[in-house]
Formats: structure tokens, sequence, C-alpha cells
């Protein structure tokens, strides 16, 4: 039977994998996939403690987190579009004009 | 039986999750991270949570995955350049890169040993317990009592959202 700890330890992995890929990426979706995962590592998280404490908190706090996560979505990828058509080029050294 | 499961989904997931980020095609990334979200959902059904579980296929795997598919299509551009600093050996090339994984390595190691610290939790298996994290009408009731608020307010984020994604990606209004 898995423990709350297994789960946690392998939130916890995902969570770095998806920061390791925010870094490591040279692509803006990438990124955003990257993104993904992180968001998904922390729900993981949620409702492994929901059921530890015997409670649905967990899964609706997930609910909320996929609502965000939907509408960070939509955002990024439409600022992807834009940026796209701006510099052809998906590269984020690219869009560096706000630097001083 | 349930461990051997939870090692298999677990193995997906993660299995899945290096493969987006390790691999140049975006394409392939979008794709794999699909079997990264199925394996998570495999996971929520461990935890007897099979609202998660299914709410995970709909919206990430179904909705949320097919929005990145489109995009990845329309921009047409697969092939990321490969960066200057990747090409170097990690051992001499980018110190950021160097220092942010060794901040996750801590961060990882920290992790565990708290956990190891704190011992095992195992999850109450009595079937009061587990009849009521997997009710689908527990979910309802108490998102439409307790938390009837934060629904209606992610009604206005999800309307702003679709508002902010279509005058960005408009060319011109």
């Amino acid at each position: 039977m898995p423990t709350l700890n297994h789960f946690l330890v392998l939130s916890a992995v995902l969570f770095v994998i998806g920061t390791a890929g925010v870094f490591l990426r040279r692509n803006l979706l990438a990124i955003l996939l990257s993104i993904e995962i992180m968001l998904n590592a922390v729900n993981l998280t949620f409702v492994a403690v929901g059921r530890q404490m015997g409670t649905v908190e967990g899964q609706i706090i997930m609910f909320f987190v996929m609502t965000v996560a939907a509408a960070e979505a939509a955002v990024g990828l439409a600022i992807v579009i834009a940026l796209f058509r701006h510099r052809e080029t998906l590269n984020p050294d690219a869009f560096t004009s706000l630097k001083w | 039986v349930d461990l051997v499961l939870f090692y298999g989904f677990a193995g997906l997931a993660i299995g899945a999750s290096l493969v987006v980020i390790g691999q140049r095609n975006v394409m392939y990334s979008v794709l794999s991270l699909i079997a990264s979200f199925v394996g998570l959902a495999g996971l929520y059904v461990l935890l007897d949570s099979p609202f998660a579980a299914v709410t995970q296929i709909i919206v990430y795997a179904g909705a949320i995955m097919v929005l990145f598919l489109f995009v990845v299509m329309l921009l047409n551009a697969p092939q990321e350049e490969p960066a200057v600093r990747r090409t170097l050996p990690l051992s001499i090339g980018g110190r950021p890169l160097r220092i942010g994984a060794i901040f996750g390595i801590v961060f990882l190691a920290q992790i565990v040993w708290a956990l190891s610290r704190v011992g095992e939790s195992r999850f109450a298996a009595d079937p009061e317990v587990v009849d009521r994290v997997s009710s689908v009408r527990q979910i309802g009731v108490e998102l439409f009592t307790t938390h009837a608020f934060a629904f209606e307010v992610t009604s206005v984020l999800i309307l702003v959202a679709m508002v902010g994604a279509v005058a960005l990606a408009k060319r011109n209004l």
C-alpha cells in the first residue's frame, strides 16, 4: 500500500522536473508545458493530503487549480502567438526589448 | 498490488515528464505530456479520487493539450534552435545552470530527508473515510455551499482569460 510519503516525494520530483524545464528549455511553448507539469505536481500534493485528512477539500482545490491552469494556458498561448507574429521565433532570448 | 500500480503510474508520469523537457520537437513534448497526465490520473484513482482522475483526463489531456497542439501546429516552428549555452559541457558552460542544478538536488534531498523524519503516514483504510473522499456528491455539495463564492469568482476569471486571449491574439481590434 503506497503511503502519503510516496506521493509527496513523487510530486516533489515532478515539480523539480517542471522547474528544470522552465530553466533549460529555449522554447516558449516548452516553457508553458513545463509550467503545466509543475501545476500538476502541486495538484497531486493537494489530492494526496486531502485523502490523508479524509476530506474532499483537496479535490476541490485541484478543481480550482485546473481552472486557473486553463486560463493561464489560454492567455499564455495568445501571448506566444502575438510574440511569434512579431519576431518569427519562439526563442525567449529573442524577446529582450523590455530589458534596459 | 497497489504498490506495483503506484510505481507503474509514477514511472509513467516521471518518464513522460522527462521526455517533455528533453525533447527538441515541441510536438513530441505535448504528446508525452498527455502520457504524463494519464499516469497522474491513474495515481488519483489509487488515491480514491475518481472525480479528480476523470477531470484530469477530460480537462487537461482533452482540452488544454488540444489547445497546445493547435498552437504548435499553427506556429509550425517545431525545431528548437540549440542554445549556445547547452552545447558547452555542463562543467564549464552556464554558471547559473550549475547553481540551479545544485539547488535542485539540495531541495530534493531536503524533502526526502524531511519525509523520512516524519515517518510513514498511511492512508486511513476504513470504508467510511474512503466513501466520503471518493463521493462526487460530497464534492458537489461542498463546492456549491462552502466554496460557492470561489466558484462564482472562477467564472469571472474564465471570462477575463477569454477576453484577454482574444484581445492578445487578434491582429488588430
